[in-house]
């Protein structure tokens, strides 16, 4: 079984191409499989009457106790036979209904085949969980079958209710399911159903519970009212789908599981009044509905759901003679109502209508297809001897022996004799709708449908279906030594001197007269109909009008939530995350208590001096007019936390802060150049106050926080450890930097990574429209020697090009890029003061960046003074004298950089240590000395490059391509700022 | 731990004027807010370092105690390098919004306006998408060119046979042939 299962999973993966290949011929491979599958369960027969269940298992998720359990009872058996042999018959079926259709064949093909594996995974598998599982792969896979011609509307929206009303009985089933087998303790479903009356004493109203979440789980699946609507929508599908899922297959799955829990669970307080009074509505409802319409597909949908409705309250009453019955129901419904499914597709199919009223006469031209169809309509009415005849009987003869003394059994029976008028009136309405010659208002005959014949195979499934309706009749004695294996399984000690048998002839009984009764007044009821022409409804809303309804709800929560929520603007965004941090600190620190604050004035005098500074430049920067007021303002407080670090021990923090400001300066001078100084009046400040507000609460609950998180601080540091450290592993004495590069090197690492995605953001802005780096475009069309020999450029018809190296002429420049400048923005003492530092400064940021593991300084901070070196050559020079200086594209450097920390991080990881781990060499080299050398000074390189490739990408974005593109606009006379 | 409540004072000070500046919609303002954070970010690391020491080195004091905790140090050593490189990303923003607008100010998003415009016509698409335009139709074929399967023999009988009553010529009962 479980190898079945794995065929009909992997079958699926080739069809779209097979289909492709040999066309809708694909459909008869495909059935080889539920063939296979249908031999299979045939050949286990004997085990299976015998008591001897088959049943295989694999483990699958032993740490949740699920297993691939598959186990063939006698119910499972019948059930697998249905699933598998209609299954077949489909898909012959199919190959000729799709016969020269292309769209979308291959992938239905597979979703068809993939849903009977489903099915029969569904109902053969003891693992109640992964019943659920299966449980809603049919239902998904339902959803692409309805929705086959997707470009319908009325399809789309078919299976999505569908999908929708299915998935959520599904996972109401699902709680109930956890609910059980957690009670139970396992999720098998034989041990669950060996239990005895679990809903009596203690857990009682879980167990209850439970089941009425399974049974909504059911009922939604089989189509019962309040669900029913789904299905009569579903008609969207294409008939042999119809005919697969909502006649033999998934509405049954609701079904089955009522029939599995009802031997053990017949007797809770919730079960029989719900199953049965829904059925029996249902019943109705649907056979009413049936006699509306006049499109026969529809015909048929209403009845499939009076019909469950009527499986419901039989399979679910839970007795031994209505198991028995209702079993034989089960199968007889499966066979007549897929056969007239199959029918109906016949008929669209030769005809592209399958409306009563277009249809004339087709029974003369195809007696073949409208006699067999008789038989179907025969075995639903329940006429002899059809094994309809055969379960109607048996239904009505243990209802009336039941009804004696149970209240339930009373209402089913009336029930689903007035059910059973309705159904043979819809069912004789269905034969005169779809074969008999009409007459029109005159009384005249109306003209006859002309009838193409369709071939042999197409009428093959639907014939044979139809026929088996016989064959079960005549075998009635066969099938009930079969089913009876089911049904001893609801033991029924009451009244276990009354014991039913499926026979065809029980002579002269009671429910032989009611059952006469009902075909009497069906006809009646048909003629009735027929004469009034009655087409009004029955309720005055359908279920349909709620679920759109709650549809609309929901889209409507939808937009108001969007609405509320998504404001679109950035200030209420960051209000409320400000907000929303202030109330979630707030209450933390109001609701904690027993703080420990130890306070002092301040530590050292630089403190008091520098804190008016800051405060009084925060305050003016954040109200300043000008923008270049404000940016230096901010500068000022920045300068002021150089002083804090330079006094609280803290010199690295001092180098690197003073630097990035000086920067940071410089990179906000770049493009403030570009805009207005003064902030608009557009830009005018909303609510100052509320701000105001907002800021102060961030402010106090912040110095709040510092206060408290101090406080709590009373365990030792774990950084007392790290100047020991820093020397012992990391062979360095700054400790600050052994703890960046070594100690806590992956901080870094996600660093260095921070500030390349910053610097590839901040290129992708400003090169909006090209990523080319120009700034080497700039420069490499010069030849080597203007760089090297520094010859002055002048301006040619191809652009910028050395003055030539005439022999009277060796006049070099200070610098190369000097000529591009505007005259009005050169400065010959710049040029010359760049042009004698620039080298002591890269040589001073290399010695910062070796030194810095013994002494201030460090990867950051040289990288830092080296940017800082091109940024005097870019301010000096312009645009191409920085091409000139920068040793390569920043994109390298940044790459290069993060390249070498990466390495550097996991070489140890080579030699079987933990990435990161640092080597050291020392060695004495003549000349030079001692020598000392640890592996994370190259990761320190790698800091040095990204930082110098973030600078670089800083200047050439914000400077360089800033400049060309105010060129350009100069060039094509728009004023510039 | 023994905090200084001068640089608690200053952080409060710079926490606010910083979310100050960061609800206005002028980028420029927000981006002043987002460095006034920042340094208020580095000076609460800094409050978190206590009573400050002699810088971190070894050898430089006899115990961890006399030193200054290095590992707040060390953490806003990144925060700085970090800030820098969001700053040059918020002035690219900001030079960008410039290029596109002539305008660095953020205007309440569109695309969330058109939302609010719109939940009325949904409405009427929400009705366009539930009504029953072709419910109704009575055919698996709705816009679809199909043809009826035929047995291309039966045909050629039929001319013989016209008034055949059956699914075929060679007369009823058989199956469809």
């Amino acid at each position: 079984m479980l190898v079945l299962l794995g065929a009909f999973a992997v079958l699926p993966l080739a069809l779209p191409w097979l289909v492709g290949r040999i066309g809708a011929r694909a459909f008869l491979v495909a059935a080889l499989v539920p063939v296979a599958a249908f031999v299979q369960a045939v050949l286990v027969a004997p085990d299976v009457f015998a008591g001897r269940t088959p049943f295989e298992t694999y483990v699958w998720i032993p740490q949740l106790g699920l297993d691939l359990s598959m186990r063939m009872d006698t119910l499972g058996w019948v059930m697998a036979l249905i699933v598998t042999g209609v299954g077949a018959l489909v898909m012959v079926y199919c190959r000729w209904y799709f016969d020269g259709k292309k769209d979308g064949v291959g992938q239905f093909s597979a979703v068809l085949l993939a849903f009977a594996g489903a099915m029969y995974g569904l109902v053969l598998t003891d693992d109640i969980v992964v019943l659920v599982m299966f449980w809603e792969i049919t239902s998904v896979l339902s959803y692409l079958l309805i929705g086959f011609y997707h470009r319908r509307g009325a399809s789309r929206r078919a299976a999505l209710q569908a999908l929708l009303v299915t998935t959520l009985g599904g996972l109401v089933m699902f709680v109930g399911v956890v609910l059980l087998a957690v009670h139970v303790g396992t999720t098998s479903m034989s041990k669950i159903l060996a239990t005895s009356e679990i809903w009596r004493g203690e857990g009682g109203a879980l167990v209850n519970a439970a089941i009425v979440m399974i049974l909504v789980g059911a009922l939604s699946k089989s189509a019962i009212f309040p669900f029913h609507f789904w299905l009569p929508g579903a008609m969207a599908a294409p008939t042999p789908v119809s005919a697969y899922l909502h006649a033999a297959a998934m509405v049954k799955a609701g079904i089955y599981l009522i029939a599995r829990f009802a031997p053990t669970f017949a007797l809770a307080e919730p079960w029989r009044p719900i199953v049965i009074s829904l059925g029996v509505f249902t019943m109705l409802l649907g056979g009413i509905q049936a006699l509306r319409e006049s499109d026969l597909k529809r015909v048929l949908a209403f009845g499939t759901v009076s019909q469950l409705g009527m499986l419901t309250a039989v399979l679910g009453y839970g007795s031994r003679n209505t198991a028995l019955a209702g079993l034989a129901l089960l199968l007889g419904h499966a066979l007549f109502k897929s056969a007239l499914f199959l029918v109906v597709g016949v008929i669209d199919r030769q005809l592209s209508t399958r409306d009563i009223g277009e249809l004339s006469g087709v029974g003369r031209q195809a007696p073949t297809l409208a006699a067999f169809s008789m038989i179907a309509v025969a075995s639903m009415i329940g006429i002899i001897p059809t094994v309809g005849f055969v379960a109607k009987e048996t239904t009505l003869a243990a209802l009336l022996e039941y009804a004696r003394d149970d209240a339930w059994a009373l209402v089913a029976l009336i029930g689903i004799l007035l059910g059973s008028a309705l159904t043979a009136a819809y069912g004789i309405r269905f034969i005169w709708g779809a074969f008999w010659t009409k007459k029109d208002a005159a009384g005249q005959p109306r003209p006859v449908t002309a009838w193409p014949d369709p071939p042999l195979g197409f009428l093959a499934a639907p014939v044979l279906l139809a026929g088996l309706a016989i064959v079960g009749g005549i075998a009635a004695p066969a099938l009930d030594a079969v089913f009876a294996g089911y049904a001893d399984l609801a033991a029924d000690p009451a009244h276990a001197d009354h014991v039913e048998h499926l026979a065809l002839w029980h002579g002269w009984e009671p429910a032989l007269f009611l059952s006469l009764g009902t075909i009497a007044a069906g006809i009646l009821l048909f003629g009735l109909v027929r004469v009034t022409n009655w087409h009004s409804r029955v309720l005055p809303f359908t279920s349909a009008d709620a679920y759109n309804l709650v549809l609309r709800g929901i889209a409507r929560a939808a937009v108001a939530t969007t609405t509320f929520t998504q404001r679109g603007s950035l200030p209420v965004y960051v209000g409320t995350i400000f907000v929303v941090f202030v109330a979630a600190e707030a209450t933390a620190l109001l609701s904690g208590g027993d703080w420990q604050i130890e306070l002092e004035g301040w530590h050292t005098t630089m403190q008091l001096v520098v804190a008016p500074i800051m405060i009084l430049a925060g305050a003016v920067a954040v109200r300043a007019r000008k923008r270049y007021t404000g940016v230096v303002l901010v500068s000022v407080t920045g300068l002021g936390m150089v002083l804090l670090f330079a006094t609280s021990g803290a010199p690295d923090l001092a180098l690197t802060q003073i630097l990035v400001e000086t920067v940071t300066l410089v990179a906000f001078a770049l493009v403030l150049r570009r805009i207005p100084a003064r902030m608009g009046e557009h830009n005018a400040s909303v609510l100052p106050v509320v701000r105001a507000v907002i800021a102060v609460a961030v402010g106090a609950t912040m110095a709040m926080i510092a206060l408290v998180a101090t406080g709590a601080r009373v365990a030792d540091p774990i950084s007392d450890r790290f100047p020991e450290l820093a020397y012992e592993l990391g062979h360095g004495r700054n400790v600050v930097n052994v703890a960046l590069v070594d100690l806590r090197g992956w901080d870094t690492m996600g660093e260095l990574s921070v500030l390349i995605l910053a610097a590839t953001g901040v290129a992708s802005l400003v090169f909006v429209t090209h990523r080319a780096d120009n700034l080497s475009a700039g420069t490499a069309s010069m030849p080597t020697g203007v760089i090297r020999h520094r010859r002055p450029l002048v301006e040619t018809t191809d652009g910028p090009r050395p003055r030539a190296a005439s022999p009277d002429s060796t006049r070099q420049t200070w610098l190369i890029g000097g000529q591009r400048v505007r005259p009005e923005n050169r400065s010959i003492v710049l040029e010359v003061i760049v042009r004698i530092l620039f080298h002591t400064i890269i040589v001073v940021s290399i010695y910062l960046l070796f030194a810095g593991h013994n002494l201030p300084g460090g990867g950051f901070a040289g990288g830092l003074v080296a940017g800082m070196a091109l940024v005097m050559r870019y301010v000096a020079g312009g645009r191409y004298e920085l091409g000139a200086a920068a040793p390569t594209d920043a994109g390298r450097l940044l790459g290069a950089g993060m390249t070498l920390a990466v390495v550097t991080a996991l070489a140890p990881v080579l030699f079987g240590a933990p990435p990161l781990t640092s080597a050291f060499f020392e060695a004495e080299l003549p000349l030079i000395g001692h020598v000392e050398f640890v592996t994370s000074t190259l990761f320190d390189i790698g800091v040095y490059l990204v930082v110098i490739g973030l600078v670089l990408d800083v200047l050439r974005s914000l400077g360089a391509e800033v400049d060309r593109q105010a060129q350009d606009l100069r060039e094509r006379g728009v004023s510039v700022a | 731990m023994n905090v200084s409540l001068v640089l608690i004072v200053i952080m409060g000070a710079l926490f606010a004027a910083g979310v100050y500046a960061m609800l206005e919609r002028s980028l420029t303002r927000v981006l002043i807010g987002f460095l006034l954070l920042g340094n208020a970010a580095n000076l609460f690391l800094l409050v978190v370092m206590g009573r400050p020491g002699v810088a971190p080195f070894f050898g430089s004091a006899d115990s961890p105690e006399e030193m200054s905790d290095p590992l707040p140090q060390a953490l806003t050593l990144t925060a700085i390098v970090i800030t820098f490189a969001v700053s040059a990303f918020l002035l690219a923003l900001i030079y960008r919004s410039w290029q596109l607008g002539q305008a660095d100010t953020v205007h309440d998003d569109e695309a969330d306006l058109a939302i609010r415009v719109r939940a009325a016509e949904d409405e009427d698409t929400m009705g366009d998408e539930i009504s029953d335009t072709d419910d109704d139709a009575t055919t698996d074929f709705v816009g679809l060119d199909t043809a009826p399967i035929t047995v291309l023999h039966s045909r050629d009988f039929d001319a013989l046979r016209d008034d055949a009553p059956t699914d075929s010529p060679t007369g009823p009962g058989e199956d469809g042939r």
